[in-house]
């Protein structure tokens, strides 16, 4: 087997990563032959058939690609042809399988995994952190240059998707000279495009009433319904209160011992400061009128979370003195 | 209890005035039915209120049983055992298990509810929890209580005669029988009578059940509705902090969700089996998988209503615990005062003496008002764990 012949695997569900690997795996092999001919696939349509025609040596020689595309619907026969193909594969084609890398097909991606294959990871990205990671290699792929602070105020106003993402910054370098900073992501791209109640509620605990009420704006003007908004409220002053009343420790013990998400229980712990029991019991009061209030008990749900707001900082105020 | 009553309304505890209407009307019944013209006393639409354990469906049922016996409620013909177990032709009833009585299901029943007795006597409609119609439901039952064939009946349960609990419309065209709420003694002698109970924990039940019959019987008979009692009771002692509260208050909300998912979980399974058998589920051979292919749907429609009735019944069980919480400060709040009431739980007066020494009247009273609070959130829709949290730091603060 050469590495030249040797099957891609492209594992996960993220569109633009996929579409990545497979132009990556298809520009590979047009380093060696710049005319290669690429062939696509959808693998719930292809036969046994399909691919024995597909991979078998041409008489003209020269090198080809057959991409697979969603090899988790593959049908039986077919996978099998395709781990068959992938024992030995021919030299001059390159077999580019894609794969949703879910429970369905879960043999074909482990049998293309165990015959060798080169495998590309293009799973979702759900962490922040991860997400920040990808906005900083995007730039330096395009040539450009950026630092934390800009790349996280570039994700606060794109939003999550990576398409999105990719597009603004090859936009941004295109239209800059490559370094790019908060000014320039701020001359471009205005509000905010992802915010939960989670970030109102985190403002709010913190007792940072002009975050939190701008971050509510943005919320109900992107559409976020009123009601996680207030359960959102209600549970960061529950986990406040949970973790304020087990006093100082490592977050990971509290963590196991409250049944909740260690980097919850680090960040609440921040949050602590401010609060006295009393004012956390008011607090609570208040996360409790107001989901009463957004189910129906008032007319206008979001002045009644923008009081709310207020009336969580006013609680935290309180208990300082 | 009048020596004239029927026996089949002994199963009403401490219903005098009640009994006593509903007995002279099924004289007039009787009279109709022999082709006399006397009519007094009976009517064609009955609204039966109290508050909840009172037994109005008890009542109306029994009723139902005396108008459909010859001997007008003997109680051991089959026309009374009937009615009584609700298999009786002529005895419709509704009983919902949702959170609402559709206007579909309406529609069906004053269909049903047009035609003529088959055994001749009354075609009776029976609704439990009439406070549960929607408003559209509600509309479709006035049309039919508006113009009713002659011998059908209309019995409705609702807790009171509240615009909130049943239209005035509807209510303006039934007579109203009021059921008191039923003192502790009559509850506690019921139960040594028919349920064999020895009269300590008999008397001990009573009271504890606050004039719920059907409380009493299952406190008095169930070792963990005692033990799940026990447990909301412990819940005052318990709050120390303001972790505590959020403790308690998740405990109390996984105790009545384990309970409501226990009562109904069993059904739901079984349910579910019986109609998967009856769309041709779990069949073999040819054709077998194609014919259950189309069940997709009425397997959905049963879920839906599956998932209606655990959430009333978790909320139920949450609402026996508030009740039995404001129980407790109530009791409290009269030992402070020095009021010469019987306590409620009388098992738990060594907390109420604790309690009563440290708190003043106003904040007991604040205490006893959040938990009533709390019942009419969690009826307004809120999240059963945010108005219970709430409710346990002001438990806490008072």
């Amino acid at each position: 087997m050469t590495p030249s012949g040797a099957p891609h695997l492209v594992i996960g569900d993220e569109e633009l990563l996929v579409a990545r690997g497979v132009a990556a795996a298809v520009a590979q092999a047009r380093t060696t032959e710049p005319d290669a001919v690429v062939e696509e696939f959808a693998a719930a349509e292809m036969t046994v058939g399909d691919l024995m025609a597909a991979v078998s040596p041409s008489l003209f020689g020269g090198r080809r690609v057959v991409v697979v595309r969603d090899g988790q619907d593959a049908k039986k026969e077919l996978a099998a042809a395709l781990l068959s193909y992938a024992a030995s594969p021919e030299e001059d084609v390159v077999l580019v399988v894609t794969h949703a890398g879910g429970a369905k097909g879960k043999a074909l991606a482990d049998g293309l995994r165990d015959a060798g294959s080169t495998v590309t990871n293009a799973s979702k990205i759900t962490k922040v952190r991860e997400r920040m990671d990808f906005v900083r290699d995007e730039f330096r792929r395009l040539g450009g240059k950026c630092g934390e602070d800009a790349a996280g105020a570039l994700l606060a106003a794109v939003g999550n998707d990576l398409r999105e993402l990719a597009a603004a910054c090859s936009q941004l370098v295109a239209d800059s000279d490559g370094r790019i900073d908060v000014a320039t992501v701020a001359r471009y791209y205005r509000g905010r495009a992802e915010v939960s109640g989670f970030t109102v509620a985190d403002a709010a605990m913190v007792g940072d009433l002009p975050g939190a009420l701008e971050a509510l704006r943005w919320a109900l003007h992107v559409g976020v319904d009123p009601v996680p908004i207030a359960d959102a409220l209600a549970d960061g002053v529950r986990t406040v209160s949970r973790v304020a009343s087990t006093g100082r420790g490592s977050a990971y013990q509290l963590a196991s011992t409250l049944g909740l998400a260690p980097w919850k229980v680090e960040r609440a712990q921040k949050q602590t400061r401010g609060w006295s029991p009393d004012s956390l019991a008011q607090a609570m009061r208040v996360a409790a009128d107001c989901n009463a209030a957004v189910k129906g008990g008032e007319e206008d749900r979001g002045y009644a979370l923008e009081r709310a707001v207020f009336a969580l900082v006013a609680a935290r105020g309180s208990g300082a003195v | 209890m009048t020596v004239s009553a029927a026996p089949v309304f002994a199963s009403l505890v401490g219903q005098d005035e009640a009994v006593a209407t509903l007995s002279a009307a099924v004289d007039g019944a009787a009279a109709i039915v022999r082709g006399e013209s006397v009519t007094n006393g009976m009517t064609h639409a009955w609204l039966f209120t109290g508050p909840p354990g009172s037994g109005r469906s008890v009542a109306a049922r029994a009723f139902a049983a005396a108008l459909q016996c010859a001997s007008g409620g003997c109680g051991v013909c089959a026309e009374c055992h009937t009615t009584l177990a609700g298999t009786h032709s002529d005895v419709r009833s509704v009983v919902p298990e949702g959170l609402s009585i559709s206007v579909d299901e309406m529609r069906a029943l004053v269909l049903r509810a047009a035609s003529a007795p088959t055994g001749g006597r009354w075609q009776v409609v029976l609704i439990e929890d009439a406070d549960r119609l929607t408003e559209k439901a509600s509309n479709a039952l006035l049309k039919a209580v508006e113009e009713p064939s002659p011998r059908t009946v209309f019995l409705l349960c609702t807790p009171s005669t509240h615009p909130d609990d049943v239209s005035v419309t509807i209510r303006s065209r039934c007579r109203v029988v009021t059921l008191r709420t039923p003192s502790a003694e009559s509850i506690a002698e019921m139960l040594v009578r028919r349920d064999g109970v020895d009269g300590a924990s008999a008397a001990w039940a009573a009271a504890a059940s606050q004039g719920h019959v059907g409380r009493a019987r299952r406190l008095a008979r169930d070792p963990e509705a005692r033990s799940r009692r026990g447990a909301v009771l412990a819940v005052p002692r318990r709050l120390t902090g303001i972790g505590a509260c959020f403790d308690a208050a998740s405990a109390l909300i996984a105790a009545t969700e384990s309970e409501a998912t226990d009562n109904v979980s069993d059904v739901d399974t079984k349910e579910r089996a019986a109609l998967e058998i009856a769309l041709g589920g779990g069949g073999t051979g040819r054709g077998a998988a194609t014919a259950f292919r189309g069940a997709a749907g009425a397997l959905k429609e049963l879920e839906r209503r599956q998932k209606s009735r655990t959430t009333r019944a978790k909320r139920d069980a949450l609402d026996r615990a508030l009740v039995d919480l404001a129980g407790f400060y109530r009791d409290v709040l009269a030992q402070r005062l020095g009021a010469g009431v019987p306590a409620v739980h009388g098992d738990a007066t060594a907390d109420a003496t604790a309690a009563a020494r440290r708190w003043t009247p106003e904040s007991t009273l604040r205490r006893l008002e959040a938990v009533l609070a709390c019942r009419t959130a969690i009826e307004a829709n809120v999240k059963p764990q945010i108005a219970v949290e709430a409710m346990m730091v002001t438990l806490w603060r008072g």
